[in-house]
């Protein structure tokens, strides 16, 4: 849907701060555009909407010249965001989120029916909307800010470090909410970063930039897998690198299929036979379907031991679970990041798959340790 | 004691002059702060737009500031005549230095972000600068306004000199007679709280504006 053909900027006489830039994203793609500072990537981003002119070249959305149509027109059907925010001090929540509805002369009912619409999106009350930015928090404020980008339904959002001013722990929460949403809503998203984790988390395709030339495009997966060239090497970390192993990427792959569960409706003593059983000390709770209720542990059942008697009494129902095509590396971060002690994994109509432990992850340990290491002898008797 | 009730009695004696004298004086002040903001405010923006602009025109009306009242008077008195007319020019030109200079700080200092946003979400440049930019430096431009009118206020009692009438007149009056300081004060007071008067006002208008306390205004 947007094209980069040959696309140069030049200031001054000299300096080409982008260098003949080819490039195809398609609908629906969450691209991150990376680099060190001043390797042209704002650049190249500023330029799909006009902020900044290309010299030389064409840049294509859904096959029209963007320097073809007005610029204002252009600006409002593509969303944008920035680091800085920028929501307007002056105008409240609901005037800053349908600001480009109003550009585009929406009537003020449809305008609040979008705004009410938007505000459920990122699961904040209604009442937000008659308040001013300054009395929200940063996470809010960005959220707002991401919003406003959505409201008029841009095919297409631009976003320059959205999430760069954040505390990291804000920053976690958001990036998630945020991928969740355009996943949802099926947005072309550019998005540039020089958060390497951020763009391996979000995007469908990472473009490496340098120098105003583009050193690599690709997935994550296959970034993190072949690096193209030392740049690009140095520039993920060699950390990044041993944690991925070919071929084996998503939690399915890895999961334990016959995870230790107990029906709702049985008893307590069943339960802890169970545990003693399968030396566990909690059991995951399934209904007759295999859908995943939540889980009982040892010690819920110590407590509640004289005054229930079936599970479904005291299954704790708020818990972490993964679909079978997370990505390993994602899960497990998240568990070493709240401590949890096993995710279980279920389907879209959340019946239970299987689960992973923190033995999972030692075999997984084991594996890219030893299992690496044949794999290279292997090659060497080959040669 | 004595002047006291020698003022007293003046302002009993005089009550309807001494009104008619006050409304006068504040029309002469604020239809110099009007016009002046009328043709400074848009010059403001103007040069905020196009910066080349602004050493050029921020060093004529710096200039203007520092001809003495008098002599401004003086020669405006030469091209113009006697009268109401000449007055309220020459405060228009007092008043066009705070308008300018408040109007092109206050615009030049909307942040930079904001426009940019604004500009990237599609407004014109019409409307950035009536959706964003003026609304934002609404508070420092009334600042400017509120600068101009007291400024004005104090210039206006020499109006007097060139038949333009006001509270200046009672003043003069006060100073041509012996014993006069009853009369003189009669004319000088209300000057001072006129002005401190419009200074309070304005300081309100402008908290009340600034984009900050939005919240309190509901």
């Amino acid at each position: 849907m947007l094209t980069f053909k040959n696309v140069s900027k030049v200031y001054g006489k000299t300096k080409k701060a982008v260098n003949s830039l080819n490039l195809n994203i398609n609908k629906g793609e969450f691209i991150c555009i990376i680099g060190p500072s001043g390797c042209g990537k704002t650049t190249t981003m500023k330029m799909i909407n006009r902020l900044i002119e290309p010299s030389e070249g064409h840049i294509l959305i859904e096959g029209k010249d963007i320097m073809d149509q007005p610029k204002v027109k252009l600006r409002r059907d593509i969303g944008y965001v920035i680091q800085q925010i920028g929501l307007f001090p002056h105008m409240t929540i609901g005037e800053n989120i349908t600001l480009v509805p109003k550009l585009l002369q929406w009537p003020k009912e449809k305008r609040k029916a979008r705004a009410e619409e938007l505000i459920e999106l990122v699961h904040l009350s209604k009442d937000y909307l008659d308040r001013y930015p300054q009395e929200l928090s940063g996470g809010q404020q960005q959220r707002i800010g991401v919003l406003r980008a959505l409201a008029s339904n841009p095919p297409l959002i631009l976003m320059d470090e959205p999430f760069g001013a954040l505390d990291p722990i804000t920053r976690d929460g958001l990036q998630e909410e945020f991928k969740d949403l355009q996943q949802r809503l099926g947005k072309t998203i550019v998005f540039v970063t020089h958060d390497m984790d951020e763009a391996i988390k979000l995007a469908d395709r990472i473009v490496i930039m340098r120098d105003g030339e583009i050193v690599q495009v690709d997935t994550p997966d296959e970034i993190l897998r072949n690096p193209a060239n030392e740049f690009v090497e140095n520039f993920i970390g060699k950390d990044r690198l041993i944690q991925t192993k070919p071929g084996v990427t998503k939690v399915g792959q890895i999961m334990n299929k016959v995870p230790a569960t107990i029906h709702k409706e049985e008893t307590l003593s069943t339960a802890i036979k169970q545990m003693k059983e399968k030396r566990v000390d909690s059991l995951l709770v399934i209904d007759h379907e295999h859908h995943l209720e939540g889980y009982i542990d040892v010690e819920d059942i110590e407590q509640n031991r004289k005054k229930s008697t079936t599970v479904s009494e005291i299954v704790e129902t708020e818990l972490y679970k993964v679909k079978e095509n997370s990505l390993i590396r994602d899960t497990i971060q998240k568990m070493l990041k709240r401590h949890t002690k096993y995710v279980p994994v279920v389907d879209e109509n959340n019946k239970l798959k299987g689960i992973v432990t923190r033995a999972t992850l030692a075999d997984l340990v084991y594996d890219s340790i030893w299992g690496e290491e044949e794999s290279e002898e292997e090659l060497t008797t080959l040669q | 004691m004595d002047i006291l009730t020698k003022l007293m009695n003046y302002y009993s004696q005089n009550a309807a002059y001494v009104w008619a004298e006050i409304y006068r004086h504040f029309l002469m002040s604020a239809y110099g702060v009007l016009f002046a903001a009328i043709i400074g405010i848009p010059i403001g923006i103007l040069i905020a737009k196009y910066s080349r602009l602004s050493p050029w025109v921020m060093s004529l009306v710096n200039v203007i500031q520092t001809i003495p009242a008098l002599a401004m008077l003086a020669v405006l008195m030469l091209v113009m005549g006697l009268g109401t007319n000449t007055l309220v020019l020459s405060l228009f030109l007092y008043s066009l230095l705070p308008i300018v200079k408040n109007t092109y700080t206050g615009i030049t200092e909307v942040d930079r972000t904001l426009l940019e946003a604004g500009h990237a979400m599609g407004m014109t440049r019409m409307q950035v600068l009536k959706m964003v930019e003026l609304p934002l430096s609404l508070s420092v431009i009334m600042a400017g306004l509120r600068t101009a009118l007291v400024i004005a206020i104090g210039i206006a009692t020499i109006g007097t000199f060139i038949g333009a009438g006001g509270l200046g007149d009672i003043i003069v009056r006060g100073t041509n007679i012996s014993n006069g300081t009853a009369i003189i004060l009669a004319g000088a007071i209300p000057t001072a709280l006129m002005a401190v008067l419009a200074d309070f006002l304005m300081g309100w208008l402008e908290r009340a504006l600034s984009p900050a306390n939005h919240k309190h205004l509901r």
